[in-house]
């Protein structure tokens, strides 16, 4: 910057400075400030952001040293053991399994897909709702008709129908097959605001000058909407949470066998369980609801830093 | 206004057709064929493949799918291999209990939904308004199903207060006794669908009376000398009330879904019930079947909202 400064200009080097400073001070704050300031400034959002964190910690952490095929046999002596004794922290099912460790490794395998499915659904809704809002036109119009198309078709059952259909699959299949019908609600959102930014005088200049279209959504239009992209992936990913849960507690979610969220709660299904050994399932339902409601929360918090009249967060003077 | 009315029904046609092709598919592709529920040992294998030929289940996709379409429009959705009934009339017997139930929901909702938003419009930024806040995003962020278990534990089995399986208790005879038994197994998961649906209502009806507390029209009735109370039943209520009625439609598709979790949880023979069973036993004329109509009804849902939402907004009519 300095070295570009006419030689003939009076600012010396120091005013410079100072005048840069100031005028940086003055600058609106970035998202990521302001985000960082809205957490600071309401104690609750910490707290379940807090907890969020600290339960993926966790949960991963501790699942290293769980051995699943040894945890998933049984064993008839810990038929139905209560949960607080020894070796059985939650208690145990029926056929003898330590419910806690179940619990672990099945939130782990839930929130790995929740995450997957987010990241790969919102990345093709961002992507489908900025080419559709940009490019507008006969494109538009053709993305838009398989989007009504996608929105009547009935997602849970054919999501059924097509895991019986598929012999073998895993978490990764399964995360794919469900991010199929799951992202037209990013791509609807994201493409009304990419028409309105594209009706800007930036888009407009930038295309005067020859930019490619690619370019333009991607380094220009989508900065603008970063905030809202992030907003609606937090609250996608606490909707998420119960996309695969549903399934598993369906019975059509992750392989039998394989501990899951939904799976512990689809103990409740039986009547014995549901009145006498409430340890096989309230768990796994309190953990849902916990980390729904944390999720949710932040998402709240980072809506509110979108809308500047509702920040809570102190701006520094 | 037609001519919206008229493209919006003419968009629907292609729309149905690639669903029932998809459908069609789907079904094809599931593992096992129609006759693999009536192996028995005096049926031999040349006969199974007499059987499956003279049904024209080795004709192409395309001419299986042509002969699919024709008996659809005859009415005849097959015979279900589970139930060895026609289709039609296990959807009609089953049927009828998910609409029983989806209604009342419906009507729940609105009863709740509607008198919570315009409250906390009314008392915008007020203690009131943040406690339907605070409602709202609970009831949005737990998932659906969870709080069916925890409902149905807490007051089905644990205050046993409401029943939790079935949709007529056996003992119920006669149209009073019968009414009531039925009542009495839909309000549980009706109310439970109805609390925790109404955030889509609340959340815009709220901003909707908000937004017109602060317009011009509310303004010049105000000086005029209308009392406020007047104003929100007659001005702002009317105003807010169409686009409300015209998500009756969207929120049939929120229905549909959510019924297979609420059958699932509270054993109630419905629709989703019956599908869970026929995925179970592979009763493939039944899945085509219910996941058809079920495309269709969300199809006729949404045409229903559109239709009435450019009646209500004349900016998205086709000029």
């Amino acid at each position: 910057m300095e070295n570009k400064i006419d030689k003939k200009s009076t600012i010396s080097a120091a005013d410079l400075k100072r005048l840069s400073a100031e005028a940086e001070q003055e600058a609106a704050p970035s998202g990521f400030t302001i985000m960082a300031r809205e957490f600071i400034a309401d104690k609750p959002a910490l707290i379940a952001l807090i907890i969020i964190l600290a339960f993926f910690i966790f949960v991963t952490v501790a699942s290293f040293f769980i051995d699943v095929p040894k945890m998933m046999e049984t064993n008839i002596l810990a038929y139905y053991n209560e949960p607080f004794t020894k070796d059985f922290f939650l208690g145990a099912d029926s056929a003898g399994r330590s419910i806690a460790k179940q619990l672990i490794v099945g939130s782990r395998d839930s929130i790995g897909i929740a995450l997957g499915l987010t990241v790969i659904s919102s990345t093709f809704g961002i992507c489908w709702g900025m080419v559709s809002g940009y490019f507008g036109g006969t494109a538009d119009l053709v993305m838009q008709r398989v989007y009504d198309f996608m929105m009547i078709i009935p997602m849970l059952m054919t999501i059924i129908v097509i895991v019986t259909i598929i012999p073998n699959y895993n978490a990764i299949t399964l995360t794919l097959i469900l991010s199929c019908f799951y992202w037209m609600g990013t791509s609807r959102l994201i493409r009304s605001r990419t028409l309105a930014e594209t009706q800007k005088d930036y888009v407009q200049a930038s295309k005067a000058f020859g930019t490619s279209n690619l370019k333009i959504i991607f380094r220009e239009i989508m900065p603008n909407i970063s905030s809202l992209i992030i907003v609606d992936t937090t609250l996608s990913f606490a909707e998420n949470m119960g996309v695969e849960t549903g399934l598993s507690y369906l019975g059509f979610g992750l392989p039998m066998g394989t501990p899951s969220l939904g799976t512990l709660i689809a103990n409740a299904n039986d009547p014995e369980n549901i009145t006498h050994y409430w340890w096989t399932w309230l768990p796994a339902a309190l953990e849902i609801i916990i980390l729904c409601l944390s999720i949710s929360y932040v998402g709240q918090v980072l809506r509110r830093t979108l809308n500047a009249s509702q920040r809570r967060g102190k701006q520094e003077k | 206004m037609w001519k919206t009315i008229l493209r919006r029904v003419l968009i629907m046609i292609p729309e149905l057709v690639v669903l029932s092709v998809l459908v069609f598919l789907l079904a094809k592709m599931m593992p096992g064929d129609p006759f693999t529920g009536s192996i028995n040992p005096r049926l031999g294998q040349e006969q199974i493949h007499h059987l499956m030929r003279i049904n024209g289940l080795y004709d192409p996709w395309y001419q299986q799918y042509w002969n699919w379409v024709v008996h659809l429009f005859h009415g005849n959705l097959g015979t279900s291999y589970e139930y060895h009934e026609p289709v039609i009339d296990l959807i009609k017997q089953r049927g009828a209990n998910t609409l029983w139930l989806a209604f009342f929901t419906m009507i729940m909702t609105y009863a709740i939904g509607l008198p919570l938003g315009i409250y906390a419009g009314k008392h915008e930024g007020k203690l009131q308004d943040t406690l339907v806040q605070i409602y709202t995003y609970v009831t949005m962020a737990i998932p659906y199903f969870v709080v069916l278990v925890v409902g149905i534990w807490i007051f089905g089995y644990g205050l046993d207060i409401f029943p939790t399986t079935g949709s007529v208790s056996a003992q119920a005879n006669g149209f009073g006794p019968t009414l009531i038994s039925r009542l009495g197994h839909i309000i549980l998961p009706g109310m439970l669908g109805a609390l925790f649906g109404t955030v889509n209502i609340v959340q815009y009806l709220r901003s909707e009376v908000i937004d017109s507390k602060h317009s011009e029209y509310v303004k010049t009735v105000r000086s005029k000398g209308v009392p406020m109370g007047s104003i929100y039943r007659h001005h702002i209520f009317r105003n807010s009330l169409l686009p409300i009625a015209a998500f009756a439609g969207y929120s049939i598709t929120g229905l549909l879904g959510g019924s297979i979790f609420t059958e699932m949880v509270f054993s109630y023979p419905g629709m989703g019930l019956l599908f869970l069973n026929a995925i179970n036993f592979r009763d493939y004329t039944v899945i085509t079947a219910l996941v058809l109509l079920y495309g269709f009804l969300n199809l006729l849902g949404t045409l229903l909202s559109d239709i009435v939402l450019s009646i209500v907004d004349p900016r998205i009519r086709v000029s």
